[in-house]
């Protein structure tokens, strides 16, 4: 099996072992074992739900180290749009852009530029009739991750393409290395990130052979090294490019917006996008033409590295889309976007690979539930009693992890302690 | 242990936890290890029979067994029976309420798509008396 790598990490210094992620983990990916979080990698999609909830910050993504930029001779910045909606100072997309380069880059290339090629491309993907409806979007690495793990007959659901941030760095690879004197490794592509599962894909791209990108720095770090440049009124430079068809993609709806479709479903935040996908299998929803599918609440903005509320800075991003200067546009660029590398179905965590065993399996399951309290209250280290149940057979748990029945036995020990004693006088 | 058998108990007049028994199916089956396409057949069809239940019979019971080569599932009603199944099986054809149309089901394809979903399909029905159908998924891609 491939090896999975996860932007989500746990720092086991400040882990308490509460029980807050593994009871919000969309994909029951965690447990607590010997007083510590554990993430399953089979089973992380890279979410951040774990970040957000963890009340002792002990859930990180792991993104790089802004130093990093010294090893390369020109450096691009690729800010995601939803990068645009963090600063309270700024109300032009220009001034972003420039306190990027005072931070220290060379150029910027924004991601929503690409995202109007990807719009383009996607309106023509629609048109083809080529793809299962209801199309599902591929834009968020988390829900296809998702996709992949737990609902793998809507691969074929799944937009094809690659996302406008690998486009973008590919692009502003190709425009330095035409614009400047250098090439290949002098030139470093740095994203601005959102959220855990874009950082994974700047190292591990969706349908792209190998990373494209140099590495990711997250909107929480990058906005100490934007705010003391930002100047709505100094803006000499010309940076941006992208119109309110890209900059739009940062909110959930966005994307239907800009491909101009009207039957469509736009569903943000996993568990809410996990609704929608169990209807999607039901065979509900076959007569919607698109779902626009983000993990966090509302889109982007919401991302778990996010600095600023998402409620305004969704308002501040859809402001900023309506006055941004590009025309919209799809930018010309000759490459075919469809996904070199198909997305592989994750291996489902069957219980044995032999059925027949598999099915011993799933009667001792059942069997040892029926004993469970059934209060789902996590204390034992997983998320429910049915999958105490699961991890007993699995072999990772045992009986007596479960809190409610150590207390019946020890009562009934208790008990027999003082028969004994009785027994005694 | 040649068959993994479960039973499950629909209750009727509850949209809410409609989809419940379909759901859990779903995860036994995957946890047997069954291809993805086929547990979704099968899920949309039993998913499918649940609901017709729930609209049309005040519940009932459904039970599944599962070999290495098939899903078989047997769906019991007590409800009223179906007077014309060659009717009933016509796509957008149906006598749902008003009021279940209103939350979005009783568009006519329950049985349509539990045929589609399905590699045997039989009903056998019987008016004031309930429907019984038995469903069979193979296992196998070909």
């Amino acid at each position: 099996m491939d090896k999975i790598i996860h932007s989500v990490t746990l720092d086991t210094d400040k882990c308490k072992g509460c029980t807050n992620c593994i009871k919000m983990c969309p994909t029951q990916a965690i447990r607590v074992r010997k007083n510590k979080a554990k993430i399953i990698k089979e089973l992380c999609i890279d979410c951040g739900e774990c970040i957000r909830v963890c009340p002792y910050h002990a859930k990180k993504a792991v993104t790089d180290s802004f130093d990093m930029i010294n090893n390369y001779k020109y450096k691009i910045a690729l800010p995601a749009p939803a990068f645009y909606g963090q600063f309270d100072k700024a109300t032009k997309i220009e001034s972003i852009l420039h306190a990027l380069i005072k931070a220290g880059f060379d150029d910027v290339f924004e991601v929503a530029y690409a995202a109007q090629l990807i719009t383009k491309r996607t309106k023509e993907l629609i048109a083809s009739g080529e793809l299962e409806t209801p199309i599902i979007n591929s834009a968020c690495p988390a829900v296809v991750n998702l996709i992949s793990t737990k609902y793998p007959s809507l691969l074929n659901n799944v937009i094809p393409l690659i996302s406008p941030m690998n486009l973008a760095a590919i692009m502003a690879r190709k425009i330095a290395e035409e614009k400047t004197p250098y090439k290949g490794s002098e030139i470093g592509i740095f994203f601005i990130t959102p959220c855990a599962a874009k950082a994974t894909c700047t190292k591990f791209p969706l349908g792209l052979p190998e990373s494209v990108i140099d590495g990711a720095f997250s909107f929480k770090d990058m906005y100490l090294k934007v705010v003391p440049h930002l100047n709505d009124k100094e803006c000499e430079q010309d940076l941006s490019k992208a119109g309110f068809k890209g900059v739009c993609w940062a909110n959930c709806g966005g994307e239907v917006v800009s491909l101009e479709l009207d039957n469509y479903i736009a569903v943000d935040g996993i568990h809410n996008v996990i609704h929608v996908l169990e209807e999607i299998e039901n065979d509900k929803l076959s007569d919607v033409e698109y779902v626009e599918a983000l993990a966090c609440t509302g889109g982007c903005v919401g991302g778990p590295l996010a600095v600023e509320n998402n409620f305004v800075a969704q308002t501040r991003v859809k402001k900023m889309a309506k006055t941004a200067r590009g025309n919209g546009e799809a930018p010309e660029f000759d490459m075919d976007l469809v996904w070199q590398t198909p997305i592989k179905i994750r291996k489902q965590r069957n219980l044995d690979d032999d059925m027949f065993v598999a099915m011993e399996k799933l009667a001792k399951i059942d069997e040892i539930y029926d004993r469970l309290p059934k209060l789902d209250c996590g204390s034992c280290g997983s998320p429910s009693c049915r999958a105490l149940a699961e991890d007993i057979v699995r072999g990772y748990s045992k009986e007596s992890d479960c809190i409610i029945k150590f207390k019946e036995k020890i009562a009934l020990f208790a008990n027999e302690m003082l028969d004994g004693s009785d027994n005694v006088e | 242990m040649n068959s993994f058998k479960v039973q499950y108990t629909i209750d009727g007049e509850d949209f809410s936890v409609a989809g419940e028994a379909s759901r859990k199916l779903k995860k036994v089956l995957q946890s047997l290890g069954v291809d993805p396409q086929i547990i979704r057949k099968a899920t949309v069809a039993m998913y499918e029979g649940e609901i017709n239940m729930v609209i049309h019979a005040d519940g009932g019971v459904i039970d599944a067994e599962i070999t290495p080569e098939k899903i078989h599932l047997f769906l019991r009603d007590k409800g009223p029976g179906i007077p014309d199944i060659a009717l009933a099986m016509t796509e957008g054809f149906s006598t749902a309420s008003d009021n279940v149309r209103e939350l979005g089901f009783g568009a006519g394809m329950g049985l349509p798509n539990m045929e589609k979903y399905t590699d045997y399909m039989n009903i056998t029905t019987e008016i004031g008396v309930g429907t019984t159908i038995e469903m069979i998924v193979n296992t196998s891609l070909s």
